[in-house]
């Protein structure tokens, strides 16, 4: 397949983290129906570490991909590291996104940054 | 692999394939050289000519030979725009869920200074013959309306909106593209006096069209060099995709009926059996549609995605037009119907072909519920609408 790199079919087709944690600490959710791509973030932060993290996406094969590709790249990560996820960062580690899908690795920084400011609301701790 | 993308594009006969290949080897000399080679080649093209204008009712000197749907489009609606415009007539009737080939040529015209009202579609994908006619004004040059829907499989009353621009004395163009080699089409009965079409939508070849336009009605050139297509088409003649093209018509014309009521007993079947899945809806009228065409919303997905796992499983299907997938917005036909965003991103396209087995539709069944549900377990906007969050539309 053309469209995506390996790396995203493979991350579309297998999806890591997909799913809700119940007790999460830290939620984001961004994006709307209307534009075709929604992200939800649900994490567990301890000790300023993200222990667990799981998403649900509504959207494209590069949506799916990108929040998986996020997820993995911030578990078990410090929350300060986390802060610092671009999309650049998603995209690349994604081996590349087409032009007219690199929305999708913005969506997944921004609900990343949603779930922690969820966070720092909820706990009062800045980040 | 199970094709069940005949609106996109189709598989040449094998019989129009043969055609292409021995006339090409055959027949290369140019139908404008005088000497015999020359000549064959122009008989060739004749033949392939009367052959076409036969299966609509057409003179085969009503026929022009283009390079497909797009092209035809463009034509007639320049020509009679144009012509309209020297008599002081700017204003252009046509519908919101036209083609682009149609849709963005009228968005020249009117940067051009044409009026264009584009008629509302309803609910059902049906344009009303009485909204044609009230849409006709004194100054009013063109109707221009669809024979059926790419996306939504909709099949317009042409014969009575032909009637009508009879009467009105307004020059009637109709995008056949989806039509032509797939429902009986009858220029004269149905007052049509342009009409476009496309090869490759009915197992001929990809880059060969042809536009009728009936005997008196303007043509202006697109392409301007030498007197080929009686002047109104510039350029030597693709002369094996002609061949191609008259020889898949008067197969797929031979066999319409017959392909018809296989086509649309299994359509029928997909539709019953997509319907089953819970807030789902098909797309346009159930009974007045092309015998391949279902086209469904799937409320919580997105299309893209839902395509994507299909053809993982061997099923090649569209979400919208393929023309809009470098777009983010959904299909502007879904929207004409009055599909919301947020339901017509969740949409799929099956068109099927005479050769689709029970199975074979069975298993596309199974596969859509299978993978509309793995989609929905991971949706936000599912887990809300279950929730009570939100609210379903569908």
């Amino acid at each position: 397949m053309a469209l995506y790199s390996e790396k995203v079919i493979d991350h579309f087709r297998n999806p890591r983290n997909v799913g809700v944690i119940e007790d999460a600490n830290a939620v984001g959710e961004v994006g709307n129906a209307k534009c075709g791509d929604i992200m939800k973030m649900y994490l567990k932060i301890e000790n300023g570490i993200v222990k667990d993290v799981k998403f649900e996406t509504f959207g494209c094969g590069s949506a799916i991909a990108s929040s998986s590709m996020a997820s993995e790249l911030i578990k078990g990560k410090p929350v300060s590291e986390v802060k610092k996820l671009t999309n650049k960062a998603v995209a690349e580690a994604l081996d590349g996104l087409p032009a007219h899908k690199m929305h999708c690795s913005v969506l997944a920084e921004e609900a990343v940054n949603a779930a922690l400011e969820d966070y720092s609301k909820k706990t009062g701790i800045e980040i | 692999m199970i094709y069940a993308d005949n609106a996109a594009t189709t598989q040449m006969y094998p019989e129009a394939l043969k055609t292409m290949s021995d006339s090409a080897r055959e027949f290369w000399g140019n139908p404008s050289s005088l000497y015999s080679h020359g000549q064959n080649a122009k008989d060739l093209i004749e033949k392939s000519r009367e052959e076409i204008a036969a299966v609509i009712g057409a003179q085969p000197s009503e026929i022009y030979f283009t390079s497909g749907g797009t092209e035809s489009d463009n034509q007639a609606l320049l020509s009679a725009a144009y012509e309209g415009k020297r008599k002081g007539r700017m204003h252009i009737v046509s519908t919101a869920f036209e083609h682009h080939a149609v849709l963005h040529t009228l968005e020249k015209l009117k940067k051009e200074g044409f009026e264009i009202t584009l008629l509302d579609v309803h609910e059902n994908g049906i344009t009303v013959p009485s909204e044609v006619e009230s849409a006709i004004r004194s100054d009013t040059c063109l109707v221009s309306v669809m024979y059926a829907n790419n996306e939504i499989g909709t099949v317009q009353p042409i014969a009575e909106i032909g009637r009508i621009c009879k009467n009105r004395n307004v020059p009637f163009h109709t995008d056949a593209v989806q039509a032509v080699g797939h429902i009986n089409i009858d220029v004269v009965k149905d007052n049509i006096d342009y009409l476009s079409a496309s090869a490759h939508k009915f197992h001929g070849p990809k880059g060969a069209g042809f536009l009728y336009a009936r005997k008196g009605s303007k043509l202006e050139n697109l392409i301007n060099g030498g007197a080929q297509e009686r002047g109104k088409r510039a350029g030597t003649e693709n002369i094996p995709c002609i061949a191609a093209m008259a020889k898949a018509l008067k197969i797929s014309s031979d066999k319409i009926a017959e392909n018809a009521a296989v086509t649309s007993k299994m359509r029928d079947r997909l539709i019953a059996g997509l319907s089953e899945i819970p807030h789902s809806a098909l797309n346009g009228d159930a009974d007045r549609r092309l015998p391949g065409n279902v086209s469904f919303c799937f409320e919580g997905i997105e299309g893209e995605s839902l395509l994507l796992l299909l053809d993982d499983k061997g099923i090649c299907a569209s979400s919208g037009s393929a023309c809009t997938s470098g777009s983010l917005d959904p299909s502007h036909v879904l929207l004409a119907i009055g599909r919301v965003h947020d339901v017509a991103h969740g949409s799929l396209r099956l068109s099927i072909g005479e050769d689709i087995t029970t199975d074979e539709v069975d298993y596309i069944i199974r596969s859509v519920k299978q993978v509309v549900g793995y989609l929905r377990g991971f949706s936000p906007i599912w887990r809300d609408l279950v929730s009570g969050k939100k609210e379903f539309i569908l």
